[in-house]
């Protein structure tokens, strides 16, 4: 294995046993050990509401990256961790809800640009629009750049949830 | 309470269960209900403590003199933060630790309450895992997966902690879990493959080096005999981290001693020269690589370890093995064996050749004035204090506290076995070594416990005497006291232009005076003269006793591998200048 300096992004899911404390633990690794997070998503994800889904979106050098996953999957309630970008194709999505306040020229320009990326209006006023948006991080930070000059007023937005294609389970 | 047990009962009868013993703690509101439990039973016996610190450091000088879980047990706020210092040392040196805290009722959490601190909070990051129990039907398992963990994989402190309100009330017992724990398995068993590679490329080495750290002691002493049993096997020579020391026989003549900052030359060129290393159980840390790009740059690494996220971490290698180094141990031999092809038997022999050159530079050597009068120097005293032991024929356990005193006790005191050494390596934490020693000397009553000590750290947890008082531990205090935090100012000659702030120990007590206020035996060394004899009567005492040695102020431990600095970079002795020997700026700020 060689020194790789070269940063990469990596799309993490980890389950774990929900338990309190769980998201603390792993949000006190990140900081303490001073890796970064770029997104953080966390849900109960079966039945009984047991099991919780965390997946991170972070980045560092390759050596880092395997290190981050290592650290993770020491943690005593943590079941699996899987580098959804290593392990095969994945998805990943992340909604936002967009208030954009305006009126006039601005106003239509934005509605028009949402139906091109398929944003949803969720409100409206005579001065504003709420979007809900849906889609990889690339095509939300695409639109946020698009509408910003056109009066984007707020932002809310989920942080990515993602998984792998195919029949892979994690 | 309807014929049912009180969450305190539940607790005892899960810490029986889990085969505790004894406790080690310090009462407080909130765990006088467990306090009332332990009073009506005879089966756990207690130690009182005099500082919840001494609580973990004597719980974990227990675990890692018999290899078993140490249990703590001390109130909310005050009595859980006390404890912290120690939970960390045991988190660094990956020792099995279960600390029961009180807490304030379920109801006061988060309400400022008398004596609340968000204890799972605080040791969140100083624990390996922690619990806080709030329903009762959660304690029995809470208490079972508490020592699954703290013992299993890489072992680590766990922390409980206990509203009141769950301990007075009542609560069902559940046995320990049949199928461990549902989330945390470690891997133990290695890859085999990954087993025979190791093994190959050892086999090929022209100048191979086993270095081999404390995962080989927590594995148990089959691990320990086992890489006796490989090194003799290969004729490789081997090095030993502090935590470490013990697992091979300091008196084979393929151990080269401890590697790293205070580590002998020929460990520390052996490693840097070398082609092939074999680490196992060990963690580069930074005490032992120095500066990383100049660490053993020349070979092809093989890591064993059980811990994942301890491979490839600071030091990139070709094999890691993810494993209980017993395993590995065992896998490497029968691979050995069953590979037919010999190993390089004439570079091994020019590869020893070059090992014994480094090893007559004697890098350990010091020169004694043997006048009558003359100071006492202090790797003079612990070779003594070695020798001495020794030719008692007794078991010895040596703690120690950290600074120079322990660097000189490693690098003199011989270590034949394992579980017989017992130092703050990862956290280095002044204070350790006595209540270590409380610690090792519960757990082995006929054992001769000696805690090497500073006249600096001894003052740390000095409180504990009243412990050995009260308990009759024969524990024997040895301090090499030189009035100074001696690896304070070592640091500061040789790196600060020899401004020796705040490193000088005034106004130090009168030791024999404060051994007998603690109805102990006091004893001083002042000169070379005195000194094996009041070794001598340390050891024929039968109480505890407090030995204060008079040692060189001025003395430094070397060699040094100045922090930042490579392995070939090590100062030998005092002629050579700290900065003209490879400290270099970004040197400098490290520890
Ligand atoms: C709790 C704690 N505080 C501070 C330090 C930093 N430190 C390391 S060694 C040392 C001096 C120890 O002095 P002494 O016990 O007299 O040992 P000596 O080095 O003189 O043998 C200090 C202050 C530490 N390791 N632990
Ligand atoms: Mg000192």
């Amino acid at each position: 294995m060689g020194r790789d300096a070269s940063l990469r992004s990596a799309t993490i899911s980890v389950l774990v046993e929900n338990e309190p404390g769980i998201l603390a633990r792993v949000v006190g690794l990140f900081s303490g050990r001073g890796y970064n997070i770029d997104s953080l998503t966390v849900a109960a994800v079966d039945e009984a509401g047991r099991q919780s889904r965390i997946n991170i979106v972070t980045s560092g050098t390759e050596m880092v990256i395997e290190q981050i996953k290592a650290q993770l999957g020491r943690l005593v309630p943590v079941y699996r961790v899987a580098d959804l970008g290593r392990e095969g194709p994945h998805i990943a999505r992340e909604m936002a809800l967009i208030k954009v306040a305006g009126t006039g020229e601005k106003r239509a320009e934005a509605l028009r640009l949402a139906e091109a990326f398929r944003a949803r209006v969720i409100d409206a006023t005579t001065e504003s629009f709420i979007f809900e948006l849906t889609g990889g991080t690339e095509k939300l930070d695409a639109f946020l750049a698009l509408v910003r000059p056109l009066g984007l007023a707020e932002v809310s937005r989920t942080g990515i949830a993602a998984i792998a294609r195919g029949t892979r389970t994690i | 309470m309807s014929g049912e047990q009180s969450g305190a009962e539940v607790l005892l009868q899960a810490l029986k269960e889990q085969g505790v013993e004894v406790i080690f703690g310090y009462p407080g509101g909130a765990v006088l209900p467990i306090y009332d439990g332990l009073f009506r039973q005879n089966a756990i016996r207690h130690v009182l403590v005099r500082h919840e610190q001494g609580a973990v450091h004597a719980a974990e000088g227990y675990a890692r003199s018999t290899g078993k879980v140490g249990v703590v047990l001390v109130t909310s706020g005050p009595g859980a933060t006390n404890a912290v210092t120690g939970l960390v040392d045991a988190l660094m040196d990956s020792i099995p630790v279960v600390c029961l805290t009180g807490q304030v009722p379920t109801h006061l959490i988060g309400n400022d309450a008398f004596q609340e601190a968000d204890t799972t909070g605080i040791t969140r990051p100083a624990t390996k895992h922690n619990y806080l129990v709030k329903r009762p039907q959660d304690l029995a398992r809470a208490v079972h997966e508490a020592f699954i963990v703290a013992r299993s994989g890489r072992p680590g402190p766990v922390v409980i902690d206990l509203p009141k309100d769950i301990m007075i009330g009542s609560a069902p017992y559940s046995d320990p879990p049949e199928d461990g724990h549902p989330s945390y398995r470690p891997r133990t068993e290695p890859d085999p493959a990954a087993v025979r590679r190791a093994a190959a490329l050892l086999k090929g080495a022209k100048r191979p080096i086993i270095y081999t750290g404390g995962g080989v002691i927590n594995s148990g002493e089959e691990a320990a005999a086992l890489l006796g049993t490989f090194v003799r096997l290969t004729g490789y020579p081997c090095t030993s981290t502090l935590m470490g020391l013990g697992a091979v026989p300091a008196s084979d003549p393929r151990f080269l001693g401890m590697l790293g900052m205070h580590g002998t030359y020929e460990a520390n060129l052996a490693m840097h020269g070398a082609d092939v290393m074999l680490a196992i159980g060990a963690r580069f840390d930074d005490r032992v690589t120095g500066r990383l790009d100049a660490f053993s740059p020349g070979s092809r690494k093989i890591h064993a370890d059980i811990d994942p996220s301890s491979v490839n971490k600071n030091v990139p290698v070709e094999v890691p093995i993810i494993g209980d180094a017993g395993r590995v141990l065992a896998g490497l031999i029968e691979a050995w064996e069953a590979d037919p092809k010999a190993h390089d038997r004439a570079a091994l022999a020019e590869w020893w050749r070059t090992i014994d050159e480094w090893r007559a530079k004697e890098c350990l050597a010091f020169t004694q004035d043997a006048a009558k009068g003359a100071v006492i120097k202090p790797q003079h005293a612990i070779r003594r204090l070695y020798e001495m032991t020794v030719a008692l024929g007794r078991e010895v356990f040596v703690t120690t506290e950290v600074g120079q005193h322990q660097m000189w006790a490693a690098q003199h005191f011989r270590f034949e076995q394992p579980r017989h050494w017992m130092t703050s390596g990862g956290l280095g934490t002044m204070g350790y070594g006595l209540p270590a020693a409380v610690g090792v000397q519960v757990a082995h009553p006929e054992g001769l416990v000696i805690d090497i000590a500073g006249e600096a750290s001894i003052l740390m947890n000095i409180q504990e005497m009243s412990t050995i008082a009260q308990y009759r531990l024969p524990v024997k205090v040895f301090i090499l006291n030189n009035q100074y935090m001696g690896m304070v100012r070592q640091w500061q000659e040789l790196l600060h232009g020899g401004r020796y702030a705040e490193s000088y120990m005034a106004a130090l007590p009168d030791f024999v005076k404060l051994a007998e206020s603690f109805h102990a035996t006091g004893l001083r060394a002042e000169s070379v003269d005195q000194l094996d004899e009041v070794i001598r009567v340390m050891l024929e005492t039968e109480g505890p006793v407090i030995a204060d040695i008079a040692v060189d102020p001025k003395e430094n431990c070397f060699p040094m591998i100045p922090s930042g600095a490579a392995h070939n970079d090590m100062i030998l002795s005092a002629a050579t200048e700290g900065r003209a020997a490879g400290i270099t700026d970004p040197g400098l700020v490290l520890v």
